[in-house]
């Protein structure tokens, strides 16, 4: 109770701005339909009014929610209007991106901490990596694969998805893989432990929670990068196809209710993954 | 096909050196350090000028280095122009406002621990939502100029950097704070002297994340409407007609410029946070 009444405070606050702001935004558009007829209006009439626009500059809570509920359960989820059939092409992308992005930071970590050369000449560059906008390749990765005869959308996604998250993870995983301190690694050597035994037996276990902490922040930017690769060229599938087309047909209700939709799939894919991570810190004997 | 060989000499020969010069005692100074990722760049962009020369790749899948670097040595002003639209109004000014108003809001929330633990939450989740989506709704209210641009950064930034500034600002440890108390100092003067110094490292770890969400947020912004300018606006049309010579341009300067900005903001925090553990050598 202690810690959801705070929380549910703030959140009553921002519904009661929002509430605020859409009535300000919208009324604007009462006013001027007003201006129009040649009639003057009070704002007793104002406010019903900015409630239900078909075309609302800010749409109040509640018509966001209508249409996330229409969207989510108003149809069958394999109708193309269903924001399920367009969250589950996200969370596709998602997955293959954040596959990616696992792999390629795990064995980058893994080299980094076994060759010198690799963590000098490679480390420096996958941070400068980080600081390039991935967005800027988007819309170029999208046109080169498909001119190199890869039809379908999903590998660029992936590239980009994947390349937003394999950076927590490489960080991760090269502090975690050298966590171990050297009384521990000087006990494996009297073991005449071999190099494979030792990383097997103590660098990997040794790095498995910096692993985990690592996978909700890669999983959110994967997610961010697999909706940005959905934005720019065209996509007609996905929660960041229904954002453009609600941008490009001037339907503020479906870009609102698509971006509440990519939301809710990223709470419930931190959720997951926080899952996942207890489940593993229990069954590595942590004490929770 | 003698390019593509005589690139793969030269990564060869270039791995050579970095093996030898990272096992050697020149490796382990300052100047040793630095020329092995050097290196390691130049023979990215020598193999890449090589595959691209050897292999005949058409310049609409993949263009070689020197080809960019002609393009942009020849369309200086306009990489300008669209560097000044995007980076300088648009990120920048974003950037400002953004960390500006998430330090003024964690000051603010700063006495009220309800307050914080209400929003503390909900700020970290928020942090963790795809915020760009929000683009196409911010350039419908503010137009396609920059101040559409500069409020997509604000969003994205804000977040991120209050999770970090209440984190930073609970740093210090209650023997410092009652150390504080015991001299008599007010909640101003322990803001300003002790708990708003201990905060630093947290402030800057918020500033470099913001930094490069900073870039996203304009360029994105940009595929949803911009003047004619812009280096999003470049990239979307030049993908358009296959014009990936000045793609990649703009994506030399977009990456130099987010180097650069991260750089600043690094050599910035060395100097504030001095007597951090992590920046002792």
């Amino acid at each position: 109770m202690n810690r959801v009444l705070p929380v549910l405070t703030v959140l009553a606050g921002i519904v009661v701005i929002w509430y605020a702001a859409a009535i300000w935004m919208n009324s604007t558009w009462v006013f001027d339909q007003a201006n129009r007829a040649g009639t003057t209006v009070s704002w007793a009439e104002v406010i019903p009014q900015t409630m239900a626009q078909d075309r609302p500059l800010l749409p109040p809570p509640h018509q966001v929610g209508a249409e996330l509920w229409k969207g989510l359960f108003g149809q069958a989820i394999t109708s193309k209007r269903s924001l399920v059939y367009h969250g589950y092409v996200t969370f596709k992308g998602t997955m293959m991106g954040f596959g990616l992005g696992i792999l390629a930071g795990v064995l980058l970590a893994m080299a980094i901490v076994r060759f010198r050369v690799m963590d000098m000449s490679v480390m420096p560059w996958a941070i400068i990596s980080q600081t390039i906008p991935i967005v800027a390749l988007a819309p170029m990765i999208i046109t080169l694969s498909s001119q190199m005869g890869l039809s379908g959308r999903d590998l660029p996604k992936a590239v980009i998805a994947a390349y937003l998250s394999f950076f927590p993870v490489l960080v991760s995983m090269v502090k975690g893989l050298r966590a171990p301190d050297q009384m521990q690694l000087d006990l494996l050597k009297t073991y005449g432990a071999s190099e494979m035994a030792t990383f097997l037996k103590l660098r990997l276990p040794a790095s498995m929670p910096y692993f985990f902490a690592s996978l909700k922040v890669a999983v959110a930017a994967s997610l961010v990068g697999t909706i940005v690769g959905e934005l720019p060229t065209g996509a007609i599938e996905g929660l960041g196809a229904r954002m453009l087309i609600g941008s490009q047909f001037g339907e503020p209700l479906i870009m609102w209710a698509a971006l509440f939709a990519a939301a809710i799939l990223a709470g419930l894919l931190i959720l997951v993954v926080g899952f996942v991570e207890r489940l593993a810190r229990k069954r590595m004997g942590v004490p929770a | 096909m003698t390019a593509l060989w005589l690139a793969i000499g030269f990564w060869l020969a270039a791995w050579g050196v970095n093996v030898w010069l990272s096992g050697s005692r020149f490796g382990r100074t300052g100047p040793g350090r630095a020329l092995v990722p050097i290196l390691f760049g130049v023979t990215v962009l020598v193999l890449w000028e090589g595959l691209v020369r050897g292999l005949g790749i058409a310049g609409v899948i993949l263009p070689a280095p020197s080809v960019i670097a002609t393009r942009i040595a020849g369309s200086l002003p306009t990489l300008w122009q669209d560097f000044v639209q995007t980076i300088l109004k648009g990120a920048i000014p974003g950037f400002l406002i953004g960390s500006g108003a998430a330090f003024l809001t964690a000051i603010a929330i700063d006495r009220s621990p309800f307050l914080q633990r209400g929003l503390l939450p909900i700020g970290n989740f928020v942090a963790a939502l795809p915020i760009v989506g929000l683009a196409p709704i911010l350039v419908m209210w503010f137009g396609f100029d920059w101040q559409s641009k500069a409020a997509v950064v604000v969003v994205m930034v804000f977040f991120p950097m209050l999770v970090n500034i209440v984190a930073g600002l609970q740093a210090c440890d209650r023997m410092q704070r009652d150390l504080m108390s015991t001299w008599g100092a007010s909640y101003l003067q322990s803001l300003v002297k002790l708990r708003l110094p201990a905060a630093m490292p947290f402030i800057f770890n918020g500033l470099k994340i913001a930094s490069t969400l900073a870039l996203i947020g304009a360029i994105v912004a940009e595929f949803f409407g911009s003047p004619i300018y812009g280096m999003g606006f470049r990239i979307s049309t030049e993908v358009g007609r296959l014009g990936l010579d000045m793609v990649w341009a703009t994506i030399a300067v977009a990456a130099l410029a987010g180097s650069v900005f991260y750089g600043l903001i690094t050599l910035i925090e060395r100097w504030v946070t001095f007597w951090h553990p992590s920046q002792r050598h």
